[in-house]
């Protein structure tokens, strides 16, 4: 049962007036400093990722093959690893704090054209229009339903006792490896459904222009880390190492392949690092699942206590918060996903403050804690049982 | 534009893909935007330059345009972005200056208007360094190229900025012609451009111009000064007497503008006058439960709005099927774009009326007769 007792109606929708009087105070201060945020937040995030790039580039300066003075491994790894850890948080910030909220119109209210849910594309093997009804829509509309909520498992897992248990999720953790490396990987195919698609629930035809618009996202992206940037890097290592009368061929393609493993490496900062902060938002122990059956003919303040009871934060610093996306105040963004995220950290406080005086949980902790459970309850769902309750 | 067909245009446009590829899903234009905003290719923009108060309330912004702005008709006008508290807004001025200028600026002038908070904010608060987003010059008020005119101008107010442009162009190509010009404003010190008038009555014998004051210096409007002054066929017989004769430009509030439009239309000879209209963009806002008609412009749809109904339900039940999600105005899948008119989220008893609003159909009704772009 998934809905605490000690609450009537009527105080739940004192809970919901409560919430609703939070945002509307502040959607109504909405500002100057708010724009600010935002455009200092995009031009630092553009700024990191060309360093990145340029970082990497140099890195082949000092490439222990170059020959030049101050080659040497330990150069070479410290540009290297640090433009590809660069343009790995630079995806961070574009993906989680930036793209992810801006396509939850948290932005639109600014009217920039520039900066609009609508037309908004980020930097993701994943087309932006399918995240925005996947996650927007289903997810946040279905928040741990399960059976509707597709972020329940991603149609691979098993998170919760609730869910029944068949032999395919003894692989729990083999999958829960495999997709944090290659996350952006699934969050591409997410919105297509392959778990129906493969159960005959959903017909291959009915996917065939998603993959399509998929095919046109990946081949993009794939061109410009892995083909496009890596031959501008042999293009300039070619007629340099010509001028050090160097063997220009072999060292052209090490340029290539130097680049190649930099932008693997900062794609995989990216997956790594997104799958874990999104992992403890609805995951962590302490987070409640629903049934259909329980959230049928919900009003809007049901809706707001199924967001607070379904999601978890995180706890941490600022610069914790965003690169986290602020997805480490996942309670706030659940209740109040068109709000600007710079905003959620004040509001924590305040909806901290109504949970407690309603007796609600508010699930906190810190990221060992929060990642920690996540990781320890996937390896448990792995096998059959697990709390009815959870 | 390049032709589609030249060698040249179809290889500038293979690098310019190119290198977006490298910056893919942006452009390379945004990350040149982090090094000289007015480098830009995504979006055009331009630095202010230099400010100048014309007069107590209006004042001349003179901008740098980014590279790929286009000269201009004098005449025309141009759309401008002004960022006030976060959020944006379009408005539309008229160039003030001749396309002439070797410099490559441009200026407008911006007469800040009583209850007008973005005209305020561009008079009082645009600095020289700002950059603004700009739209390229457009328009359709402008004197023929070749054909010889002999035009009357009629303006009032911040309405002579087109016609300012007008003059300095004509000045700068020496071919100033036989021009009348009849202007309206409350007091001397209130005419925009005074000195540079002044500067061009006395260079060229052929260019008449007349003030006519609404009221003395010093002195108080009064409504029946007012109504001395306003337009009338008297005055046009004094001024100009061969006005059956001219071509006619003509800018300044609407009033003035309709009783031109009426009195030529009288005498049928509605062709020759010329008007650029400095439209309010924002309507009349009304009490809630307000009905009216509701426009689709994508799907081309008119159903009846009754001003309480959400206007996804209303435009379902009129067999249409709008893009929706949640239907709860959380997930944004059914936004839609104000164009004109006024709704009422329901949510909040917010009334919106800003053109080019986001409004989210599903919790928002109409408020009278609405425009709307649905997603």
């Amino acid at each position: 049962m998934a809905y605490p007792s000690h609450l009537s109606a009527g105080e739940i929708e004192e809970f919901g007036r409560e919430m609703d009087a939070i945002r509307n105070e502040v959607m109504d201060s909405l500002g100057e400093k708010d724009r600010q945020y935002i455009l200092s937040l995009i031009r630092w995030q553009r700024s990191m990722a060309l360093a990145g790039r340029i970082g990497m580039m140099l890195s082949l300066l000092v490439s222990p093959w170059s020959e030049l003075p101050w080659a040497g491994w330990p150069a070479f790894l410290v540009l290297l690893l640090g433009g590809a850890a660069l343009l790995g948080i630079s995806k961070i910030i574009e993906n989680m704090e930036i793209g992810h909220n801006v396509m939850h119109a948290q932005w639109d209210w600014m009217r920039d054209p520039n900066i609009q849910s609508n037309t908004w594309e980020w930097d993701n093997v994943c087309p932006s229009d399918q995240w925005k009804h996947s996650h927007n829509v289903i997810h946040h509309t279905w928040t741990n339903v399960l059976g509707k909520d597709p972020d329940v498992g991603y149609g691979v897992m098993r998170v919760t006792g609730l869910q029944k248990w068949h032999p395919q999720f003894l692989f729990n953790p083999v999958i829960n490896f495999v997709l944090m490396l290659m996350f952006q990987w699934g969050v591409a195919l997410h919105d297509l459904e392959l778990d129906k698609v493969g159960k005959g629930e959903r017909s291959v035809e009915s996917i065939r222009p998603m993959l399509r618009r998929v095919g046109w996202k990946v081949v993009r992206q794939l061109r410009k880390d892995y083909l496009l940037w890596p031959a501008f890097a042999a293009a300039i290592a070619f007629p340099v190492a010509m001028l050090l009368e160097l063997n220009a061929a072999p060292i052209a393609l090490a340029a290539f392949l130097t680049v190649v493993v930099g932008n693997l490496v900062a794609n995989g900062i990216r997956n790594i690092w997104s799958n874990m902060i999104i992992f403890c938002g609805h995951f962590p122990t302490g987070v409640h699942h629903f049934t259909p059956e329980e959230v049928e003919g919900e009003t809007r303040a049901q809706w707001y206590l199924r967001q607070l009871l379904g999601s978890a934060n995180i706890e941490g610093g600022k610069i914790f918060h965003i690169l986290s996306g602020n997805l480490s105040h996942q309670i706030e963004h659940h209740l109040f996903p068109d709000v600007p995220s710079n905003r959620y950290p004040e509001m924590s406080q305040r909806v901290k403050a109504v949970a407690h005086r309603f007796g609600l949980p508010y699930n906190t902790g810190s990221f060992t804690r929060q990642f920690g459970t996540t990781t320890l309850n996937i390896w448990r769902y792995s096998l059959p049982g697990g709390s009815a309750g959870h | 534009m390049q032709e589609s067909g030249s060698l040249f245009g179809r290889v500038t446009r293979l690098a310019e893909n190119i290198s977006d590829a490298f910056a893919f899903p942006l452009k390379l234009s945004h990350y040149v935007e982090l090094v000289n905003p007015l480098w830009t290719s995504h979006d055009m923009q331009a630095r202010i330059v230099k400010v100048w108060d014309e007069t107590a309330t209006a004042r001349t912004i003179t901008l740098k345009p980014g590279k790929n702005w286009r000269s201009f008709k004098p005449g025309q006008h141009l759309r401008v972005g002004i960022d006030i508290g976060g959020r944006h807004f379009t408005r539309t001025y008229s160039i003030s200056c001749e396309p002439e200028r070797e410099d490559g600026c441009f200026t407008i002038t911006v007469k800040a208007i009583p209850n007008g908070f973005v005209s305020n904010h561009i008079v009082r608060q645009l600095k020289v360094g700002d950059y603004i987003p700009i739209g390229i010059a457009q328009g359709d008020f402008y004197l023929p190229d070749a054909q010889p005119v002999q035009p009357l101008f009629i303006t009032a107010g911040s309405g002579i900025t087109p016609i300012m442009s007008m003059l300095k162009s004509l000045d700068a190509e020496d071919r100033m012609p036989h021009v009348t010009h009849i202007h309206y404003a409350p007091q001397q010190y209130d005419v925009i451009f005074a000195k540079q008038l002044a500067a061009l009555q006395k260079k060229y014998p052929r260019y008449k111009l007349h003030c006519i004051y609404t009221r003395d210096p010093g002195g108080v409007d009064t409504p029946e000064g007012l109504k001395n002054q306003h337009f009338s066929q008297a005055q046009l017989e004094k001024y100009c007497p061969d006005w059956q004769t001219k071509d006619v430009y003509a800018c300044g509030p609407q009033p003035l503008l309709d009783a031109l439009e009426s009195f030529w239309e009288s005498q049928g000879l509605r062709r020759r006058l010329h008007t650029e209209r400095f439209r309010a963009a924002l309507s009349v806002s009304t009490e809630p439960g307000q009905t009216g008609t509701v426009n689709f412009t994508k799907s081309q749809a008119q159903f009846e709005g009754d001003g309480t109904t959400n206007l996804l339900r209303l435009a379902e039940d009129a067999g249409l099927n709008p893009t929706h999600g949640c239907r709860m105005g959380i997930c944004h899948a059914c936004d839609s774009v104000l164009k004109e008119g006024c709704v009422r989220d329901m949510r909040t008893n917010e009334l919106m009326r800003e053109p080019g609003t986001i409004i989210q159909i599903c919790v928002c009704t109409n408020v009278g007769n609405t425009v709307i772009d649905e997603a």
